[in-house]
């Protein structure tokens, strides 16, 4: 009823091909740009906007060039980290030694870099698969952050080796206060966004996923195996180097390995499987859940029991709560939140009546 | 397909009633008139769970002590919150951003006890107004309060440390000149804090003739026996171990003791000694020195004081009230008595005694403080923390430190003073050339002393 198709007819391939083809999704699209370009950075406070929108943000970026790489090409990689770092020092030193350098040509030339990175870091893709595959790019993580830490060239040869990253400059204007940054992350993530959804339904995408289904059916078809798995490679590198640099310099401020470790690949992998492979909502419902609640649940315990619990013990539950929640939709909805959004949608249509 | 239906009408039964209790929770704190907020970014799981909790048990244990036992500071009640970091960058900007404001008061002191997370939030301590204090870790150069008005590094750095400890090798092996073409191997946790004391232990280790290697260990640091088959085959004379966490720390005696290296000759950094540390690795743990810049211990007033003020009332933040007076619980409270000793400070010196203050009145406050002897006494730390004294231009204070030996049950003390540096005009030096070049780099000018 809420969601309802019917009426709507395609009359050209145009039509056909659109992204968003139901009126209700135009609307709601456009809704979602209306109130995050236009009211949120007016409304949300200091907190919501650099603790919790633009980490997001930025995660989801990262998670989408993840979801590329293994939800749609079926390359199981365990290196987002690895990328992101390459991405975040690219950028900090194409500021530092190119004077003058735009913020946002410095951004897309970081993400160059890191395609460059995750190409060469592709190539045993074309030998191995599956669990194998991910040992092998597990390597990556390892040889970057190490490379990153080794070679005092990368940090400007600073001691501490916790850099402190340049303002973020675009057209002499200096992008400083949590609603400017936000504003330039969220233009960069909706364009990304956009690219990625893009690619994903055209020929690109549906190369990939003959790849991902079975990839001697798709080299016997005629699709050029050793291309497009590196393709892959370079775009998923793309969009996690560019997130690497946005997360260093408009969230963290500072650019050090040590904030792109193991850790962090595999709190991105769980983002693409909670959030749903081979999906680009999936991304962001799977950023916001990991990245955000942990930082809910610490809220919701202070709040409640304030200081009658011991917070040691209010600390651990968070841990075993949200623990015990990715395992619950892990075995209730295993294609993820975004498929949680698909069945909606779908009641939504039949309301208000039931299957 | 029908679990998912299932599932969401189970989700939505319960998310309705968790909104409506943090609805009611956060109608229910309501502020009083006189108060001062302090947030508190502890860290409390995970593998640096032992520091976080003495730490930061002891800060909150002396907050609710001044309420208890002084009804706040001239009569303004202390108030906090907390916020779970897990030792983590990312989680500490959240954290810092969360607690930055309280109802209609700012948080004026952020202390986040790790390095890392420090580096994260520096830069923002000049644009919010709030003290950033790093007791005896983070950035080493904040020391030098001209370029960094907002960071105090009270009351001794890394650099001062590693100082003390290579004077303390030397003092064992029979003087400086005895030191030439000894091998030291710092082994460390690879990350901003591992990598801290090295710019000093270089110039150093130049100046001495020392052989220096530096070997990371990744975190969380659990597995060790590569390093230290590199140690043995190296042949090393002496290891200064920077590790965090008490797995790593423990670790470290343990494969050391596997591979023969006397203990005897490690020397474990401020952050990795305590009795949390020790004690997991059993008899072989005996004979460690490690360097304190607070001293362990239940002799000092103010600890029993807190004993049977605080946790006689049964309101002590430690569940376990064995951990009183051990290592990383005395280094909160004294953590905490530099914080409300600038809140007093803050009151007298702008005319708002009773009333709470702002992060600019509480910087100056902290930039006077002054831990005399006298005063120390007063307080009922005399011997827990040195005496030291700040100044515009001096954020690190004393610089001293104690050495101290565990001997299986506990930390004795080597030193009965506290120990400077034998040169700290060269660490002060350091300090202000590294200052200078991040001034430079970041076209800071820095501020004028008298």
């Amino acid at each position: 009823m809420f969601y309802r198709e019917a009426g709507q007819f395609r009359t050209s391939y145009a039509q056909d091909q659109q992204i968003l083809p139901l009126w209700q999704d135009k609307l709601g699209m456009a809704a979602m740009l209306v109130v995050g370009f236009c009211i949120v950075p007016f409304f949300a406070s200091n907190y919501w906007l650099s603790a919790l929108l633009i980490p997001w943000l930025i995660l989801s970026l990262v998670a989408l060039g993840q979801n590329i790489l293994m939800g749609y090409a079926g390359q199981l990689s365990l290196g987002a980290a690895g990328f992101m770092a390459v991405g975040a020092f690219a950028c900090y030193n194409l500021i530092l030694r190119i004077e003058g350098i735009p913020f946002l040509v410095a951004l897309f030339l970081s993400g160059l870099c890191s395609a460059a990175v995750g190409i060469v870091f592709g190539l045993p893709s074309l030998r191995i698969r599956g669990l194998y595959l991910a040992v092998a790019t597990l390597a990556s993580q390892f040889f970057i952050v190490w490379a990153l830490d080794k070679f005092g060239w990368f940090k400007n040869y600073d001691v501490a080796g916790v850099i402190t990253a340049q303002p973020i400059v675009i057209f002499g204007h200096t992008f400083a206060s949590p609603q400017e940054k936000y504003i330039v992350v969220l233009a960069v993530v909706a364009l990304l966004a956009l690219a990625a959804k893009n690619m994903a339904r055209g020929s690109i995408g549906r190369g990939w996923m003959a790849v991902r289904d079975m990839d001697v059916a798709a080299e016997v078809t005629g699709l050029p195996l050793m291309r497009t798995k590196l393709q892959a490679f370079a775009i998923s590198s793309f969009y996690c180097g560019v997130g690497g640099a946005l997360f260093a310099f408009a969230y963290l401020q500072t650019v050090e390995p040590s904030a792109f470790t193991i850790d962090l690949s595999f709190r991105i992998l769980f983002m693409v499987i909670i959030g749903g492979i081979g999906t680009i909502l999936g991304s962001f419902l799977g950023a916001g859940f990991i990245l955000l609640t942990p930082i809910f649940l610490n809220i919701l315990f202070h709040t409640v029991f304030g200081k009658a619990v011991d917070a040691t013990i209010a600390s651990a539950l968070e841990q075993i709560i949200f623990g015990m929640m990715i395992i619950m939709f892990l075995i209730f909805e295993p294609n993820g939140l975004a498929r949680i959004w698909s069945v909606t949608k779908e009641r939504l249509r039949l309301w208000p009546f039931s299957r | 397909m029908e679990e998912t239906p299932s599932m969401l009408a189970k989700m939505k039964r319960l998310i309705g009633p968790i909104v409506a209790c943090a609805a009611l929770a956060s109608a229910a704190t309501a502020s009083y008139a006189a108060e001062q907020y302090f947030g508190i970014p502890s860290s409390r799981v995970g593998p640096y769970a032992a520091m976080g909790t003495g730490y930061y048990g002891g800060i909150i244990d002396y907050i609710n002590y001044v309420n208890m036992k002084e009804g706040g500071v001239n009569g303004v009640k202390l108030t906090y919150e907390e916020c779970e970091t897990e030792y983590n960058a990312a989680r500490t900007v959240e954290c810092y951003q969360r607690l930055l404001q309280k109802g209609d008061q700012k948080m004026v002191v952020f202390d986040v006890l790790g390095t890392p997370g420090a580096y994260a939030v520096i830069g923002r301590m000049a644009a919010d107004n709030v003290v950033l204090a790093q007791y005896g870790y983070g950035r080493t150069d904040a020391a030098d309060g001209r370029v960094w008005p907002w960071v105090f590094g009270a009351h001794s750095n890394y650099w001062s440390q590693i100082a003390v400890q290579m004077n303390f090798m030397a003092q064992k092996e029979g003087g400086i000149e005895k030191m030439k073409g000894k091998k030291i191997v710092h082994l460390h946790i690879d990350s901003a804090f591992g990598r801290e004391p090295l710019p000093a232990m270089r110039l150093i280790a130049k100046d001495w003739g020392v052989t220096l290697i530096e070997i990371a260990v990744p975190a969380p640091g659990l597995e060790q026996q590569s390093q230290w088959l590199q140690i043995r085959r190296e042949n090393a004379d002496w290891v200064t171990f920077w590790g965090a966490g008490s797995g790593m720390n423990s670790t470290a005696i343990t494969t050391a003791a596997r591979i023969g290296f006397p203990r005897e000759k490690m020397i474990y950094v401020t952050f990795g000694g305590a009795e949390e540390d020790m004690i997991p690795a059993g008899e072989a743990a005996k004979g460690t020195f490690v360097t304190a810049n607070a001293v362990p211990g239940k002799s000092f007033p103010l600890v029993q004081d807190i004993e049977k003020v605080v946790y006689g009332a049964g309101k002590g933040n430690l569940s376990n009230t064995a951990r009183i007076g051990t290592v990383y619980w005395n280094r909160g409270l004294s953590a905490a008595v530099m914080w409300v000793e600038a809140l007093r400070n803050a009151q007298k010196m702008s005319n708002k005694v009773g009333k709470p203050v702002t992060g600019a009145e509480f910087r100056d406050g902290y930039e006077a403080l002054n831990m005399s002897p006298e005063r120390l006494k007063e307080l009922g730390i005399e011997g827990l923390v040195p005496p030291f004294k700040l100044s515009c231009a001096n954020h690190e204070g004393a610089g001293k430190f104690k050495m101290m030996q565990w001997d299986g049950a506990k930390f004795q003390l080597v030193s009965t003073d506290w120990v400077a540096p034998p040169d700290p005009k060269f660490v002060r030096n350091l300090i202000e050339e590294s200052a200078a070049k991040y001034a430079a780099e970041n076209k800071i000018t820095p501020r004028t002393c008298q």
